[in-house]
């Protein structure tokens, strides 16, 4: 009944705050916007942002890269979900990347993008994104902006703690929202046997340092509790990683009430260096597993899927020193660790202080064993006096995620109260609150997890958005505010709408990215099976019902534009090799009625596209992306002749005189 | 012959030399799409540069595809190269002012060939248009520009001596001084 009051208390208090700290009703929303805002985020035209933010799309699947300040959506990144735009999952190359265990899962629900990161600074090479829903981890290539590799976890339901890297990518998580059997043990229990049958999985991948090729290396089998967020030390604290713990009641049903019972949760601190170790010494259990793991090679410009059946575990209730717990107030979400190590900051979702771990008086309390009871007999409880550094007093209502700029301060948003605030790290004292529109989640500061916070800039991701742009009907998009931070009041400069929802993004001054792009494939070191080099080499190969063209794409014609001996009924795999090779050239490649999508071949690229003509006919094909002042000519047609005709196949490109 | 002369001899043999590791010519092009530019650099043995992108875009005037194999220029031009130098050195070596003006004839004459091989390449590029290409050039010719700037439709191309061949052009300076600077003037400098 408590729990039940305070709920309802949330709206009223909210709007209560709201009011109070503008001055002004929801919607009108403009007092802390700096006057110089639009001159501080244009970016005169030809110009570069100064600053990619590469936010999540939520239950789009994908991942979209943002400039910043101008706040302008420069890639939209297929991940987890299909993209009939390019092909992404619907071109022959692309399909493995969407297999898992459970089959071609092609759309996922994407969360926390992660930059790889060196001596903890973003490096700006990869960046990494769990897919929550079918638990997965990514790989973006930033130099292609292309998805490299995706790796299935399996034993993990809902990998929300996810993809967290240590210090050095060394390591990248993934773990438990929803705890669950372990899949080798089939799993058919009562629901209500959760505490006995029911198991979380921390998956600690290891990056590859030069490839950034990911391999799952080890998974601690931890209580079933909901493990949330995760971050990893830096610093003196390198050789931990820090969990958010809720629903430590255990609860599994009705969980908005019955995992808000205890008045603390817990923060799991995990020693992974350990845990490396123990794996070394050969402690971990093989067990039987299994999960996809595919890979995308930038020479053969196609995708492989290799299904794994085995990971290694260690059950870290047998192995002391491993894993420890922190109490922390009310439902803990975020957990952020500042840029020197030592403090670890987390966010009960319920609670009214944001508590400041230190990590120096954690080692202090597992040396002094100074426990509060241990969770199954054998992980310690360390005392909530005895590891903390302080609270933040009267934070705001609905603390959840932290981050920190360059000059000593954290920032933290608030979810049920609408705003940012402001507090300095080493004495816990608010200095300034800001009204953010509205329900913000997660904020990014450039490097603001990292060793070397950028600051100048916050972005805010909102939830909410109702009244703040022009209405699209019932459905209204989310949303990033931009804040000026350099100065010692929050200024709101932006708003501006994103894909998907923007769970979480990270950001990076841009010069780290720039420098490394690819401007096109080199048509030399494309050895994909299909690739064709020159329009001499195309041609159309039937095999049985099977029929292979291969297909050249350059400004502007595609070759062979005239296809026949196509029957009803074949299955005919068109290979598209884009022969340019300039930036900023690609080629579309659509046909009539095909029952998947089209393609969009990127210089030096090959992309088969598999069509299935089921009517007889003259069915025409084309380029999608105007590719230059002959665009519309860029086209051809096949014939498609019944089940069963003698029409040879025949192919032609007219005599083109032009080229060579 | 002084040793001032013999000195500028070597010194321009040596600025000879560098036409076998740097660029002697440079075409350039630039349009509203390419504000970076396109760039052809032509050296001693051969062609580099985005020669894909401007064969890619010399299409559609029906422009034939530039490629380094039909050149047979670049086999021997080293060798030429490297006879004349090796003339300028042995004119050193053997104090002889007939070499000298042997090897500034030669080197005139490479000059002079070179200039107008490369004009009659520019010709035969230019004047040669494929009439089915798609784009039809005013007149159905367009001569490149052997030095200096000239419009094309939306690129301005630009031909212009790259670093090895300012280097070169120097040395060639260099061998016409040590001819005709009066000798006399020339002993106050070396004494
Ligand atoms: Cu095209």
């Amino acid at each position: 009944m408590k729990i039940l009051n305070y709920k309802l208390i949330l709206p009223a208090a909210a709007f209560l705050a709201g009011s109070a700290l503008t001055g002004c009703k929801p919607g009108q929303g403009g007092a802390n916007t700096d006057a110089d805002a639009a001159k501080k985020v244009y970016v005169a035209p030809g110009k570069y942002d100064e600053v990619y933010t590469f936010m999540s799309g939520g239950f789009s699947g994908q991942v979209a890269a943002y400039g910043i300040p101008s706040g302008r959506l420069l890639k939209v990144i297929p991940v987890f979900s299909q993209n009939p735009e390019n092909g992404w999952g619907y071109s022959e190359e692309t399909k493995p990347m969407l297999n898992t265990s459970h089959g071609f899962v092609a759309w996922d629900d994407s969360h926390h993008p992660e930059l790889s990161k060196t001596n903890g600074e973003d490096d700006g090479r990869w960046l990494f994104i769990n897919g929550n829903n079918t638990p997965r981890i990514a790989r973006i290539n930033l130099s292609t902006f292309k998805t490299d590799e995706i790796l299935e976890l399996p034993n993990i339901g809902g990998n929300h703690a996810s993809p967290f890297c240590t210090e050095n990518t060394e390591y990248v998580v993934g773990n438990t929202r929803f705890s669950e059997p372990l899949d080798n043990a089939a799993g058919d229990v009562p629901i209500d046997s959760y505490k006995k049958n029911f198991k979380g999985a921390v998956s600690f991948v290891k990056v590859d340092k030069e490839s950034g090729a990911m391999k799952l290396a080890f998974q601690l089998i931890v209580p079933p509790f909901n493990y949330d967020l995760a971050h990893a030390g830096k610093g003196p604290s390198h050789d931990w990683m820090f969990f958010t713990c809720y629903n430590t009641e255990q609860a599994h049903t009705l969980l908005e009430v019955n995992a808000s019972q205890r008045d603390k949760d817990f923060v799991m601190a995990i020693n992974w260096k350990k845990a490396e170790e123990l794996i070394a010494q050969g402690k971990g259990t093989k067990t039987p597993a299994k999960y996809a793991h595919n890979v995308y090679n930038e020479k053969t410009h196609s995708a492989t899927s290799v299904m794994e059946n085995e990971t290694q575990t260690l059950d870290v209730t047998k192995f002391p020193g491993l894993v420890y717990y922190m109490p922390c107030p009310k439902s803990p979400h975020g957990v952020d660790v500042s840029p020197d190590g030592e403090s670890i900051v987390a966010s009960g979702k319920l609670a009214a202080v944001i508590p400041v771990f230190s990590y120096k008086k954690m080692l202090d309390a597992i040396d002094k064993k100074q426990y509060d009871g241990t969770i199954d007999g054998a992980l310690p409880v360390l005392k909530y006096e005895a590891v903390l550094r302080g609270e933040v007093k009267k934070p705001g209502l609905g603390p959840l995620h932290t981050e920190f700029d360059d000059k000593g301060f954290a920032y933290t948003t608030m979810f049920v109260s609408s705003e940012v605030v402001k507090w300095k790290v080493d004495n816990l004292e608010i200095i300034d609150r800001s009204p953010a529109f509205y329900s913000p989640g997660h904020l990014s500061i450039p490097g603001g997890d990292s060793k070397k916070p950028y600051g100048k800039y916050v972005i805010v991701m909102d939830k909410i958005t109702k009244d703040r742009y022009l209405p699209t009907g019932p459905e209204l998009c989310q949303a990033a505010q931009l804040f000026d931070i350099s100065g010692n009041k929050m200024k709101l400069l932006l708003d501006f709408p994103t894909i998907g929802e923007p769970h979480y993004a990270q950001s990076i001054p841009a010069e780290k990215i720039v420098k490394n792009q690819v401007k096109f494939f080199k048509l030399a070191e494309n050895t994909n099976p299909y690739a064709v080099k020159s329009e001499k080499e195309t041609k159309v190969v039937r095999n049985g019902k099977r029929v292979d063209v291969y297909m050249t794409a350059m400004r502007s014609h595609l070759a062979p534009d005239n296809i026949e001996g196509i029957k009803v009924g074949d299955e005919v795999y068109i290979h598209v090799t884009n022969l340019e090779q300039d930036w900023d050239v690609p080629h579309g490649f659509a046909i009539k009625g095909a029952n998947n999508a089209e393609l969009l071949i990127m210089p030096g690229e090959t992309t088969t596209l598999k069509w299935n003509p089921y009517q007889q006919g003259i069915v025409p094909f084309y380029c999608t992306d105007f590719c230059s002042a002959l665009h519309q000519e860029m086209q051809g047609y096949f014939r498609v002749s019944p089940a069963g005709s003698n029409v040879p196949i025949k192919f032609s490109i007219g005599v083109n005189p032009v080229t060579q | 012959m002084k040793t001032f002369t013999r000195t500028l001899i070597f010194i321009s043999c040596l600025l000879m030399l560098t036409a076998y590791f740097l660029p002697l010519w440079h075409i350039g092009l630039e349009a509203p799409q390419y504000p970076e530019g396109l760039e052809m650099k032509i050296w001693l043995n051969g062609l580099t540069g985005n020669i894909d992108q401007i064969n890619g875009l010399n299409h559609y005037i029906g422009m034939k595809f530039i490629s380094v194999d039909d050149f047979k220029e670049f086999k021997i031009l080293p060798y030429v190269f490297g006879a004349l130098t090796f003339v300028g050195l042995l004119a050193a070596v053997l104090k002889s002012r007939r070499l000298l003006i042997v090897w500034f004839a030669g080197l005139c004459l490479f000059a002079i060939v070179g200039f107008g091989d490369f004009y009659m390449w520019e010709y035969n590029y230019g004047h040669k248009l494929n009439p089915h290409a798609a784009i039809k050039v005013e007149g159905m010719n367009y001569q490149p520009p052997l030095f200096g700037y000239k419009q094309l439709l939306n690129f301005t191309a630009g031909s212009l001596p790259d670093t090895g061949g300012l280097l070169v052009g120097l040395g060639g300076v260099l061998v016409a001084i040590a001819i005709f600077y009066p000798p006399r003037r020339s002993s106050n400098h070396t004494k």
